[in-house]
């Protein structure tokens, strides 16, 4: 699995973080995602599918 | 007791709760048929950015694509665009489209969403605008120019919105609301003021506590406003933004339960087969029974992967939906992000930051419970907690609420707030309690 996340897009929702917490966090100043790991484990999967799902400004893509 | 056959989903609506309970079936792993049917001829996109970004020429239409081409096919979706759903059977469990043609379902999501309400006799007046879809937010933008009058009825978040995009380019606005304190409805009084005041110091001319009475025209084009005390406002262009109105209409003679919104279960079915998600489905919360309708972009994003694994699961096994709202706002430099449900609130506290640095998380509070948290411009800390509001925790007593540890701070903003509990008198404005007054 491969992560990449457009930061322009993001709003800072954090959906992202509840959804897949070692994958994803936020910067502190304005919430913009940051990607902790961008080739994340198997037992990751579906947290990040979940999180892709839920994001609400589409900016989470996923390539399996 | 196993679900009936499925092998027929039709989902109505291609928009951000539609395509969200198409992923969610495909990523369940249902291979039949998967219909949807949206009335717009775009392929799905995102609406918040219509009165953000795109409102303000930031981003053109294509960034507002929820999805690329790629991924769409991927769904192998049977996707019916520019098709507006007219009827639906739910004896024969077949929905009849605008253009004559019919499409059976073994079970069907209504994913219709809302339209902005608009007033009495401006249908078709130039220089009148609502903001609901790509086109809409395309005519107005291009209004917004240096010098324009741009009168907003109705300051609710896409009003407050547009009202800063508007005056980034240039135009003169006037905000037109019958609340005493704008978007106190959303946030309170403390909080709304301060918004107000943000929206003031931008140049935004508010008047509050009158109700518009009607648009004036010119030679068919808007030339303003008269309010309820009979004063006049002039305008080059108005926008209406007071609400939403469920887009159910399609339903009338199907014998699904409609009221404010479809009406559905704790699971989102509305019987025989008819589910509901998104801005359209209202649905008694699991933990206050209450019936709620939520217009946020994560519900619809949240609601329609339930109703995938329910349908999936069959109405026997469905789950109720038990969501923490979550809805964000973008005005000038602030972001505002609210978790959980502040409407009934009789308990506040400013838990992080303040009021005057406008940076600041606060929590609300019911009946000795959090019921929400809202935030301006603090998103990583706001986020933190979420986690009382989902549990429903007691309302802290102040030690508690000792900042977390990972909590970066500007040192004004680490002191311990103090608690006002009762309602105050100042508070008339919306019926809610006023911040706790250390800073407010
Ligand atoms: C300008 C604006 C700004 C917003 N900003 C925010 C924000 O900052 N944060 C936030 O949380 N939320 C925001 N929202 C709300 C968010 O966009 C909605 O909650 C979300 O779009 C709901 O998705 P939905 O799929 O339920 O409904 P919709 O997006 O309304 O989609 C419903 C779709 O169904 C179609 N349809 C309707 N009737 C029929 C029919 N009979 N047949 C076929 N198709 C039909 C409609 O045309 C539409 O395409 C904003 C909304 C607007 C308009
Ligand atoms: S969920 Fe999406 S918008 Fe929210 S922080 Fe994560 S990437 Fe950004």
């Amino acid at each position: 699995m491969k992560i990449s996340v457009d930061v322009d897009k993001c709003c800072g929702a954090g959906q992202c973080v509840l959804a897949a917490p070692d994958v994803f966090d936020q910067r502190d100043e304005d919430g913009i995602v940051i990607l902790l790991d961008a080739n994340p484990p198997a037992d990751q999967y579906d947290n990040v599918r979940k999180a892709a799902a839920v994001c609400p400004a589409a900016a989470i893509e996923v390539q399996e | 007791m196993t679900a009936p056959a499925l092998a027929r989903v039709a989902v109505v609506g291609a928009s951000a709760a539609g395509l969200s309970v198409a992923e969610g079936l495909r990523r369940d792993g249902y291979t039949g048929r998967l219909t949807l049917i949206g009335d717009e001829p775009h392929l799905p996109y995102d609406r918040p950015p219509l009165s953000k970004q795109l409102l303000s020429g930031a981003w053109d239409a294509d960034r507002l694509r929820l999805r690329s081409a790629e991924a769409l096919d991927a769904l192998g979706l049977d996707l019916r665009l520019g098709a507006a759903a007219v009827a639906l059977d739910t004896e024969a469990r077949e929905v009849a489209l605008a253009d004559g043609d019919r499409v059976g379902y073994d079970a069907l999501v209504v994913a219709t969403g809302v339209a902005a309400r608009r007033l009495p006799g401006t249908d078709g007046v130039a220089g009148v605008h609502v903001l609901r879809t790509l086109e809409d937010a395309l005519d107005l933008r291009g209004e917004l120019r240096p010098g324009r009058r741009l009168v907003i009825v109705g300051a609710g978040f896409v009003g407050a919105e547009a009202a800063a995009v508007a005056r980034e380019a240039g135009a003169e606005v006037t905000m037109v609301t019958d609340a005493a304190v704008p978007l106190a409805d959303a946030l309170g009084p403390d909080l709304g003021a301060m918004l107000s005041q943000v929206h003031a110091e931008h140049g935004v001319r508010i008047v509050p506590g009158v109700l518009v009475d009607a648009v004036l025209t010119e030679g068919g084009r808007a030339s303003g406003v008269r309010l309820a005390d009979g004063r006049t406002i002039e305008a080059d262009a108005v926008l209406v933004g007071i609400g939403a109105r469920p887009n159910t209409g399609w339903l009338a003679a199907s014998g699904v339960p409609v009221g404010d919104g479809v009406e559905c279960d704790a699971t989102l079915h509305a019987g025989s087969g008819v589910w509901a998600a998104g801005d359209v489905a209202s649905w008694p919360h699991p933990r206050t029974g209450e019936r709620v309708r939520i217009e946020h972009r994560t519900n619809a994003a949240e609601q329609g992967l339930a109703v995938a694994h329910n349908i999936l699961a069959g109405p026997d096994h469905a789950t109720p939906f038990d969501p923490v709202p979550y809805v964000w706002s973008d005005q000038y430099d602030l972001k505002i992000q609210v978790y959980g449900q502040l409407r009934g609130y009789n308990q506040v506290r400013v838990v992080e930051g303040s009021l005057a640095e406008r940076r600041l998380t606060a929590l609300y509070g019911r009946d000795g419970r959090v019921c929400g948290a809202a935030g301006v411009t603090m998103p990583r800390a706001t986020r933190r907690y979420r986690l009382l509001v989902a549990e429903q925790a007691p309302w802290p007593s102040t030690a508690d609420l000792a900042p977390p540890p990972s909590a970066r701070q500007a040192p004004s903003a680490r002191q311990a707030p103090s608690a006002r509990q009762a309602p105050s008198a100042g508070s008339a404005a919306s019926g809610g309690p006023a911040l706790s007054g250390r800073d407010a």
